[in-house]
């Protein structure tokens, strides 16, 4: 049997998918690092100590200009909603509402202003509302510290305004509530998710705002009304119900700002815009293009209004803010200060000068920023980086230079203001370069990268289509598609890998790896191109490729009429009623089936797009339950199931003879499944008890939780383990004469009556054995019974996937044990069916397992993920997990995720692990549709085999069948697997710019590409397994031949 | 013969098109403010109750099965017991495989057994009328080439379109379109009537295009 190639082609292929993956996430996965440091007011950052001392107390950085601040958000206003054109004789139901806004600007030119505020994509609002806050750019997923909350980590303005004591109170959209949990003075949050109401969170707002406002309780009052953008969800802009709520909004900031005082700072701002169906989410400029309209009753403006609005990036705030309200600017900011709001209203030089401080500190705030994240992470291409550094450098220098020269005024006012303003123009520069710089890295997809990855994914998928229909366990084989393919790639790889080298971007190790990998498909699909039309032609003529086959295949048949006289030809003598039998049979398991399926749909976890879904009760852990009864019951009927499992798996084994020798695995299924299950309804005692309950136990109780999940750990992988190192499960009586050892420990001469008793039995037994030894020669009848040796593979298989069920369930909460039950009891039935169906249909081809049981195993394997009370949504993950046996701390990161992915993934673990089953089972079922013979005998001469049955040994039989067959098992597993991936791969990639990218498909798209991984993983474990089993009986025959 | 035979099938199953099409426009003339889709019980009612009266006048009129020796009174009375046994029997497992296929279990048990009681009359109840009360018959006509006559071969096609048509009547419902028909069951009653109206006009096209090809043992 060959059991490197096939595991070396199943792990090429495996990575040649994971090359299509990595290529595809790199391309789509928008990542960026959060760096956890936060600014203070006292870092090092602030200007030179001559303007230092001017700070007014209570300013952090710069002086404070204004002492409160009101930001309204008016989720979704568009620029178009907001600006005032009273030239338009029939304004469109969004045009010309803002009248108010109009009034002020052109009344007040210098204290207020109407801007283009342009968002980043994605335009989402909880993207969205983390820019405005941190000052940077949000991707998918931001590295944080964190996975399970949606709470803001990074340094933001609300942390720094909190943190520099000022009172912030919120009201509207809750989604706040999630980022900035506890941040709030005050708060009044209103439920966003239903998009189809207008006009709670409106007026929730609008009944607190003017008391609120009043009070003077508060330094910074945030407002976020979702009317607006609920409308364009429901209706569109172009709607006379839009009409109605910008309406609203312009009274709403008419009466605002009559409540405001003199020292108050107004911003009404759009998260992002909305497309013509009121949609958003992408880059379409009617999504990016938002207003902001900026106003104070003191005057903020040196100049008057522009002729056309300005446009600024929205990052842009949050310097601003921060610094006109005197707190530090947010660590991570990566804005630019707005710098006309701090000219003030002195002359012209004293205006740039305070300008070009604000920009100083701004671009010392932004280099700090870029240097601390370029040594966290690498994406930041560092040749711009040093051309940054460079610009910033010289800007500094200069604006020392001037700053002495300023202070010994050796500067007349023409000049100054001319170095002034291209000082400035150079802060700018570096800034609006460092946005750029970062912007390229975190918010733009690669399209070419997406692309690649998609068709490495769906060549691999033909390639394991191809592959499987094709494979032949032949030297010839592997040499063309395999060897021939790996050598392509590896030439590949070395070269572009030189290229790269000598290239000045260095080495990028994914870019070479996806080459290699194309460049080895490439090789395989060449190969089988040269092999395909050549076979097609010599199958006509005189083919000697196919006569080799054919002479095989006779030669199989011929053996198998030899040796199974009751093999395929017995079915077909299958009566008219057996065949009835059958079928009904065949109902039932697949009404136990359906019944299994109906079943699992108790313990689905809920989407929160479903509001009205509510999540499976037995998700929570039992300690959460008030009802002790219930509670108790619970515990009973887990625990009871649990035996249940473990006697289910021990009488399978002892039915098929698996469990009569003293090896070290069979004493372990024998004495140690028990013990595990003990050790896991102690753990579920001890954690399901109530806390508070035990008082003086406490600490015994701190222990036991943790003890007892190692004690599990332990003992499985003490089992694992014994399973790798013997697989055998096989019990063998030589009936061979044991050639004559001394029977009886005879120990000197015998002295007494009672030894002569002893002795004399002895002998009677060797001159028995002795004559029997002699009859046995002369008929030629020495065997040898294994029990259990016709179910060996499946045996192991099955206590591997007990262990890991075992351990699996641990990770779980109690009562998705249920869950795991009717997940084993499912894939039994499968297996059942599948094994039945095979009978019925009387298949001519025992080796190779049908397309329509890999994709049913496959379903089960998709369907119990979400059975086991998971969804494809992170704040679904089971972060218990990772405290299972560990008391809160985990020293490394490796552990924790190792456990909750485990958790997650269990379904797809234990369908993999169990994939060879497929291949097995009608084997080990082939005694039960015939009559039923307990003891299964397998002998070493071909005559006495004849009658007996063969079961697994027949793949013994013929290895180079067994090694294709699973070989052929395995590409098939990775071709449904990789279908359903290369689905997700493509519904993220065309739908990226879908508004609920970030929500549904890409987080869909990251667990459908993990499970991939760890599928594919434990595919090849589970073949290994089998092959270890395969070496293991090659050995034992081996030794059977030398006793 | 033959062509005669299509003709005939041909205008059975237009009758029941007719029927089925009949219990959507006619009750309104009755009954204010019926729709399918906001009175969709009472149309369940009207729809089931309508074709199992065509099928039944139908059967009484074409007499498919003639039973070549003469049953006696009480020997009807049987069968026609055994069938209103099975007809409920039939839906009594409609409804489990209905339940099992994802149907509430507890919540809404009216709805979901009247699409049952649909269901039945669309395939149950013609093979009742067609084969009688016979389980022997219903798996030869339903096995592989099983069928003996174009009566049959509309049965086999009729049936697999209703069940059809429900199966996939059901995926719309977890979209997340806010129509009024992507409440259960209307989608899968409606999705199996119109598999099953499907079935009666293919049937008799389907064997009239492959009358070469179908050469029916006789019994």
């Amino acid at each position: 049997m060959q059991r490197w190639p096939v595991l070396l082609f199943l792990a090429w292929v495996c990575f040649l998918f994971f090359a299509g993956i990595g290529l595809f996430m790199s391309g789509f996965l928008l990542t960026r690092i959060e760096l956890a440091s936060s600014s203070s007011c006292s870092d090092p950052l602030v200007p030179p100590p001559w303007e230092r001392q001017s700070l007014p107390p209570g300013s952090c950085w710069a002086p404070q200009r204004f002492s409160k601040a009101v930001l309204v958000i008016i989720d979704a206003l568009r620029f178009e909603f907001a600006h005032f054109n009273p030239a338009k004789a029939s304004p469109l139901p969004f045009e010309n509402k803002l009248s108010f806004l109009y009034h002020l600007a052109t009344s007040q030119p210098h204290h207020a202003r109407l801007y283009r505020f342009r968002a980043d994509p994605p335009t989402a609002t909880m993207q969205r509302i983390k820019g405005l806050t941190t000052g940077s750019l949000p991707t998918f997923i931001d590295v944080g510290s964190n996975f399970a909350t949606y709470a803001i980590q990074e340094d933001n303005l609300l942390a720094q305004l909190v943190q520099n004591g000022r009172r912030v109170v919120f009201m509207g959209d809750d989604t706040w509530e999630g980022l900035f949990p506890k941040k709030f003075f005050r708060s009044y949050f209103f439920p966003s998710f239903n998009v189809k109401d207008l006009h709670t969170v409106d007026d929730g707002i609008l009944q607190h705002l003017y008391p609120t406002v009043d009070s003077g309780e508060w330094d910074v009052l945030i407002a976020h009304f979702l009317g607006v953008d609920h409308c364009g969800h429901k209706h569109g802009p172009d709607h006379p119900e839009m009409a109605k709520k910008l309406t609203q909004m312009n009274e709403m900031l008419r009466a605002l700002v009559d409540h405001l005082g003199n020292d108050t700072l107004l911003l009404v701002a759009g998260d992002h815009g909305m497309t013509e169906t009121g949609d958003h989410g992408g880059d379409s400029e009617k999504e990016v293009n938002a207003a902001l309209f900026v106003y104070s009753k003191t005057p903020l403006f040196g100049t008057g209004p522009p002729e056309e609005p300005e446009a600024v990036p929205q990052v842009n705030l949050v310097p601003t803010v921060a610094l006109l309200l005197g707190v530090p600017i947010p660590y991570s900011n990566i804005g630019e200060v707005m710098a006309e709001l701090f000219s003030g209203d002195g002359d012209a030089v004293s205006a740039a000068l305070k300008q070009l401080s604000v920009y100083h500190i701004n671009a010392k705030q932004v280099d700090r920023f870029l240097h601390s994240y370029s040594l966290v992470a690498q994406d930041l291409p560092a040749e711009q980086l040093q051309r940054l550094q460079e610009l910033f450098t010289d800007a500094v220098k200069e604006h020392t230079q001037l700053l002495a020269q300023v202070q010994e005024v050796t500067l007349v006012p023409p000049e100054l203001q001319s170095r002034l303003r291209s000082l400035i123009s150079r802060f700018q520069l570096y800034l609006r370069e460092a946005r750029a710089v970062c912007t390229q890295s975190w918010a733009r997809f690669h399209p070419l990268r997406m692309v690649g990855g998609c068709t490495l994914i769906a060549a691999s998928c033909l390639l394991c289509y191809v592959a499987s229909e094709l494979a032949v366990a032949s030297d010839s084989f592997y040499r063309s598609c395999l060897l021939y393919p790996l050598l392509w790639g590896l030439v590949v790889a070395l070269l572009v890998g030189l290229a790269h080298a000598f290239m000045p971007e260095g080495l990028d190790l994914l870019l070479v790896l996806s080459w290699a990998a194309a460049a080895s498909q490439l090789g395989f699909f060449w190969h089988w191109w040269g092999r395909h039309p050549k076979r097609a032609r010599l199958a006509g003529s005189q083919p000697p490729l196919p006569s080799i086959g054919l002479r095989q295949r006779l030669r199989a048949h011929w053996d198998g009429r030899l040796t199974v006289p009751e093999g395929p030809k017995q079915q077909q003598l299958l009566g008219f009623s057996s065949y009835r039998r059958e079928i009904w049979y065949l109902l039932c398991l697949v009404a136990v089936l359906l019944v299994c399926v109906r079943l699992s749909g108790f313990f689905h976890q809920c989407r929160e797009e479903i509001p009205q879904c509510r999540p499976s009760l037995f998700l929570s852990p039992l300690a959460s339950l008030r009802n002790t009864r219930a509670k108790n019951l619970f515990y009973l009927l887990c625990v009871a199931l649990l035996a249940g499992l473990v006697y289910a798996v021990r009488s399978w084994l002892r039915h098929y003879g698996n469990l009569n020798s003293s090896d070290p695995l069979v004493l372990f299924v024998r004495w140690g499944f028990p013990l595990v299950v003990l050790c896991i309804a102690c753990y579920w005692a001890v954690a399901s008890s109530a806390d508070d309950s035990l008082g003086k136990l406490q600490e015994l109780v701190q222990v036991a939780v943790v003890a007892f999940p190692w004690a599990v750990y332990g003992l499985a992988s003490v089992g694992l383990l014994l399973l790798l190192c013997n697989p055998m499960t096989v019990f063998a009586k030589d009936t061979r004469e044991s050639a004559g050892s001394i029977v009886t420990p005879y120990l000197g001469v015998p002295s007494s009556e009672v030894d002569f008793l002893h002795v004399i039995p002895q002998i009677y037994k060797r001159m028995q054995e002795s004559q029997k030894s002699r009859l046995e020669r002369g008929s030629c009848k020495a065997t040898v019974a294994a029990y259990g040796l016709g179910s060996v593979y499946s045996a192991a298989l099955v206590i591997a996937l007990t262990l890991l069920g075992f351990l699996l369930m641990l990770l779980h909460s109690e009562r998705l044990s249920l869950a795991f039950l009717l997940l084993f009891l499912e894939a039994f039935v499968l297996l059942h069916i599948h094994t039945h169906a095979r009978g019925l249909a009387g298949d001519a081809e025992p080796f190779s397992v049908p397309w329509y049981a890999v994709i049913s195993w496959l379903l089960a394997a998709s369907q119990f993920f979400y059975s086991t009370g998971h969804q494809p949504i992170f704040p679904a993950i089971h972060w218990n997990a990772a405290f299972v046996g560990f008391h809160l701390d985990h020293s490394t990161n490796l552990l924790p995720a190792v456990l909750v992915g485990a958790n997650t993934f269990a379904s797809h673990i234990l369908f993999a692990v169990g994939c060879p089953l497929l291949l097995l089972w009608p084997f080990v079922c082939e005694t039960s549709s015939s009559q039923k013979r307990k003891p299964k005998k397998e002998t070493r001469e071909e005559q006495q085999e004849a009658e007996e049955h063969m079961m697994e040994m027949r793949l013994r039989e013929s290895p180079e069948k067994f090694s294709t067959a699973l070989l052929q098992l395995g590409l098939k597993y990775l071709f449904v697997l990789g279908t359903q991936l290369l689905a997700c791969v493509c519904a993220a990639m065309i739908l990226r710019r879908h508004l609920m990218v970030w929500k549904v498909f890409a987080p869909k798209f990251l667990f459908e590409s993990l499970g991939f991984v760890v599928s594919s993983i434990c595919l090849l474990l589970g073949i290994s397994l089998v092959m270890r089993v395969d070496c293991a009986v090659s050995t034992w025959f081996s030794q059977l031949q030398f006793r | 013969m033959k062509e005669a035979e299509i003709r005939r099938l041909l205008a059975a199953n237009l009758l029941r098109v007719f029927a089925v099409i009949l219990t959507v426009v006619f009750p309104p003339f009755f009954w204010d403010g019926f729709t399918v889709l906001g009175t969709h019980l009472a149309w369940l009612c009207i729809c089931s109750g309508c074709v199992s009266t065509l099928n039944i006048i139908l059967y009484l009129v074409f007499k498919p099965n003639l039973t070549p020796k003469r049953s006696s009174f009480a020997q009807k009375i049987s069968r026609f017991l055994k069938c209103c046994i099975y007809f409920f029997m039939s839906c009594i497992l409609f409804h489990a495989i209905i339940v099992l296929y994802g149907a509430p279990l507890i919540e809404s048990v009216t709805e979901t057994f009247l699409f049952a009681v649909l269901l039945s009359t669309f395939t149950t109840l013609q093979c009742l009328c067609m084969l009688g009360p016979n389980i022997q018959a219903w798996i030869r006509v339903f096995s592989k080439n099983g069928a003996v006559s174009i009566w049959e071969s509309s049965l086999q096609i009729t049936t697999l379109g209703s069940i059809l048509g429900a199966w996939f009547g059901a995926f719309p419902i977890p979209l997340d379109w806010d129509r009024p028909w992507q409440v259960w069951p209307i989608s899968c009653s409606l999705g199996a009537t119109f598999g099953y109206v499907a079935g009666l006009i293919i049937a008799p096209l389907w064997i009239h295009w492959n009358r070469k090809q179908l050469t029916y043992k006789s019994r």
